[in-house]
């Protein structure tokens, strides 16, 4: 017999995050609908719901579970030591946020016209890939575009780096150094009571 | 019938460790585990059957299965 636990209705939100990716590749535009994955955990966490997000809601995670885990896409291994260190996590962390205010500071750039608009998602902060077909029409403003080809950048970065680690060790390894778990989690510690 | 001393296993959390991802407490058939203050999982030892699913579905291997009188 096996046991399992009980099914709810936010045990699907996996959907929308995969249709969330899918979107980036028909109309970039979509991808600012990902500012809601940012502020939503992070507004949780900071109004007392403590890790709500990631301990319910979070659609990524969710995925991860369900390509590792169900559909067997995982070797199952233990993540390496230094993976979930803590100054691992905290390092990634503030790489991620450095690069994000990189990437803010390229839409400013577009915005103010000291920059043009690249059509491309950037893949590993690195690779950019030419992403011109799901370009918006030309009577968008160009640094609402910037922004979103930089925040899908992030978004699908993140995805890739994730399924790597879930094919190489548990599902849900990216749990371990998501920099929105070690977010929610550092303004948890810093909120909860005392003694 | 013979009464022995049973041991059984429970899940112990590494709470230092913990990401407080909560894929622990979306696995458990009995609602046995929990995220505290949102910090680090703790377990309700009365609850935990000792299935050890949790303990399989944390990415961070920060729970153990641990023998308990009982
Ligand atoms: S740690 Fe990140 S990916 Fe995992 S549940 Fe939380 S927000 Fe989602
Ligand atoms: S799955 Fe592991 S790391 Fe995540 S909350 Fe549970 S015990 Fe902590
Ligand atoms: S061992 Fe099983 S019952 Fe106990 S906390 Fe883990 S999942 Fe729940």
């Amino acid at each position: 017999m096996t046991v399992k636990a009980a099914k709810h209705w936010y045990d699907y939100l996996w959907i929308l995050s995969t249709l969330y990716l899918a979107l980036g590749f028909v109309n970039i535009l979509f991808a600012w609908l990902g500012l809601l994955c940012f502020f939503i955990p992070l507004l949780m966490a900071l109004l007392g719901k403590e890790k709500g997000y990631c301990n319910r809601y979070c659609g990524r995670g969710q995925l991860f579970a369900l390509l590792g885990g169900q559909l067997g896409l995982s070797r199952n291994r233990p993540v390496p030591r230094w993976l979930k260190s803590r100054w691992f996590r905290y390092a990634f962390l503030a790489f991620f946020m450095t690069t994000f205010f990189l990437m803010l500071l390229r839409t400013y750039q577009v915005f103010t016209g000291a920059g043009n608009l690249r059509e491309a998602v950037t893949l590993l902060w690195t690779i950019q890939l030419p992403w011109h077909w799901a370009a918006p029409g030309t009577g968008v403003t160009p640094w609402v575009a910037q922004f979103a080809f930089g925040f899908y950048s992030v978004m699908f970065t993140s995805t890739v780096l994730g399924l790597v680690t879930m094919v190489l060790f548990k599902p849900r390894s990216w749990c371990v150094y998501c920099p929105m778990g070690t977010m929610t989690q550092m303004i948890c510690q810093v909120k909860r009571p005392k003694g | 019938m013979t009464v022995q001393s049973r041991k059984r296993k429970k899940a112990a959390v590494d709470q230092g460790h913990c990401v407080a991802c909560g894929c622990c407490v979306k696995v458990c058939p009995r609602g046995a585990i929990s995220v505290a203050y949102g910090c680090y999982a703790q377990v309700d030892e009365s609850a935990c059957v000792g299935c050890g699913l949790c303990a399989k579905a944390c990415p961070a291997d920060v729970i153990e299965m641990k023998e308990v009188e009982g």
